[in-house]
């Protein structure tokens, strides 16, 4: 009996140790094949370039417009992200403390928009943008995904809230703040870690999306100096790359890659950077 | 027949010191009722608590001891399945049918509650928090009240040299005297503590005792515990409470020296 018991002890530990660092394994194995397969067409002209004539085929230029029309979006869409989101989590868990079922519901809808595909934000996104008549823009590709990472940066801010002990709520309270000035000077202290979670993954989701601005954002060889231009986004470029016939081509297309990454990784050390500065003085 | 000869003299002076002034107690609950979705939570209750005294609450687990705190300083307004009844007047003011805001109300207050909640900021700057709200925006004026409460909880030598260090650096014990530290900043007549030394450790709890002791010349107090021992060390008036009703409120010579019913001569003997 006791045998068993420690053999079964075993069998678990070693399995889900297994699991844990083979999930490691995989993401190393993305990386490496990315570096190994990009880094002969990374250099400089990549990232200060703009695509020449002929870039396409194999000749000079760099996806610096790729980069900064997804920097733009990412940042602009987040920007209205964290407008929209920060205000709406607190509300969910503040002014609505009283009412459980009606915070459920609005939860279970923006589970229900995370859950929608990015295509079709674009789809809406682009029908929205025909009614205005607006063209394809960067302002049109930054709506479009501040309405696709909207949802997540609400609930992924929400879903840390709502962890805060009751007793720091009460106690604020019971000094006299009124309901704004506990979501404000209390739970978004308490919550910024949080916070800054739901800021990263929105930013990360946004920056990475494709299908959310092939139709919005449109694509230009040019870096966008206006909102009403169109603008390139680096996972279009790798997408219209890696489809290339020409071999060098294709090999652009994961150094482009390697962009993309390197910069989530950057905002991601900043953001917890922040996260670990701003959060010393918080209730653990 | 607990109290020792000594605690029932300085009983007496104090009864004496006071008899010129018009004693109006200062809160007076009537006929409160709190209904929860399937259970009647409190019954009926009727009670007056007395200016610049200790009133103990007392009763076993789930009678409904922070239902009625959360009354007084409605907290209650949390949750929504609680449906409240009856009046509550502090002064002469009844808060349950008041157009007075509630911040203002809850200003009355002081809160302790059985674990401390520092607020996620520095040690300062929970003093300082309660005055920030009601508009006092002099640094002067609110580096004065810091120290002075922090002071009148013992804690000010502590702290002194690093006020803008996290609030949760300090150990549960010292936490627990900023938090009262904190709510007596906002200049409340009431304290509301409820189970306040549970969670700290003997030498602490001692401290906040003796806290109350003297903050009782200021402030009324009321104080939910269940320690028997300290409930006669700090009781100037006792409140026994059982599933929602109120059983005896008198003096702490009538109810521990001569309880008059069965319930509560079973919970001073073992507790509940
Ligand atoms: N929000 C609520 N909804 C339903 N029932 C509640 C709610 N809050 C409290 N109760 C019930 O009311 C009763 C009294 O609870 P309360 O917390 O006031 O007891 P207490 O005297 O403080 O107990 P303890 O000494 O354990 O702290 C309990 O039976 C509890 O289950
Ligand atoms: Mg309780």
């Amino acid at each position: 009996m006791r045998r068993i018991k420690i053999l079964e002890e075993k069998f678990f530990v070693i399995l889900s140790a297994f699991m844990t660092y083979s999930l490691i394994a995989v993401l190393g194995f993305i990386i490496l094949v990315i570096f190994v397969k990009g880094y002969s067409a990374l250099d400089w002209d990549m990232v200060l370039k703009t695509p020449k004539g002929g870039y396409y085929y194999g000749g000079e230029g760099g996806v610096l417009n790729a980069i900064v029309g997804s920097v733009y979006i990412a940042f602009g869409a987040t920007l209205i992200a964290i407008f929209i989101g920060m205000p709406a989590a607190l509300y969910i868990n503040v002014q609505l403390v009283r009412y459980k079922r009606t915070q459920n519901t609005i939860r279970y809808f923006l589970d229900a928009l995370w859950g929608i595909p990015s295509i079709v934000y674009g789809a809406f996104g682009f029908a929205l943008m025909l009614f205005f008549g607006m063209n394809a823009s960067l302002l049109a590709g930054i709506i479009t995904v501040a309405l696709l990472i909207s949802p997540i940066m609400v609930r992924t801010f929400d879903e840390v809230l709502s962890t805060i002990p009751k007793g720091l709520h009460e106690a604020s309270l019971a000094l006299g703040s009124t309901r704004t000035e506990t979501a404000f000077k209390v739970m978004f202290k308490q919550g910024f870690p949080g916070f800054i979670t739901a800021v990263l993954l929105s930013f990360g989701r946004g920056i990475g999306d494709a299908a959310s601005v092939l139709f919005t954002a449109g694509y230009t060889d040019r870096v966008p100096t206006n909102l009403d231009e169109p603008a390139a986004t680096l996972p279009l470029a790798i997408f219209f790359q890696l489809g290339s016939p020409i071999p060098e081509v294709r090999d652009r297309a994961f150094a482009s890659s390697i962009i993309l990454t390197v910069i989530i990784l950057i905002i991601s050390l900043t953001a917890r950077y922040l996260s670990k500065r701003y959060s010393k003085t918080n209730l653990k | 027949m607990f109290l020792t000869e000594t605690e029932t003299v300085s009983r007496q002076s104090d009864k004496l010191t006071v008899k010129n002034e018009v004693q109006l107690p200062i809160l007076r609950v009537q006929h409160l009722n709190v209904f929860a979705a399937q259970n009647h939570i409190l019954k009926d209750v009727n009670l007056e608590i007395p200016r610049n005294k200790v009133t103990v609450l007392l009763g076993p687990s789930g009678c409904g001891k922070t239902t009625l705190l959360k009354c007084i300083n409605k907290l209650t307004d949390l949750y929504r399945e609680l449906r409240v009844s009856g009046r509550i007047f502090i002064e002469s003011e009844d808060i349950l049918h008041t157009s007075t805001n509630i911040p203002s109300i809850r200003q009355k207050m002081g809160l302790l509650s059985q674990r401390p909640f520092p607020l996620p900021v520095s040690i300062y700057k929970n003093v300082s928090y309660g005055l920030k709200l009601k508009g006092i925006r002099d640094k002067k004026l609110i580096d004065f009240s810091v120290e002075k409460h922090l002071r009148e909880v013992g804690l000010w030598e502590e702290v002194k040299h690093r006020l803008n260090a996290p609030a949760t650096s300090l150990s549960i014990g010292q936490q627990q005297r900023l938090c009262l530290a904190r709510g007596l900043a906002v200049k409340p007549s009431i304290i509301l503590a409820d189970e306040p030394t549970s969670a700290l450790d003997p030498i602490s709890s001692k401290i906040i005792e003796n806290l109350f002791r003297d903050l009782k010349k200021h402030y009324t107090i009321i104080l939910v515990t269940h320690v028997l021992r300290q409930a006669i060390r700090l009781a100037d008036h006792v409140i026994f409470m059982y599933d929602g009703e109120i059983i005896e409120q008198g003096s702490p010579e009538e109810l521990f020296g001569n309880p008059q019913t069965d319930k509560l001569r079973a919970y001073l003997v073992d507790g509940n």
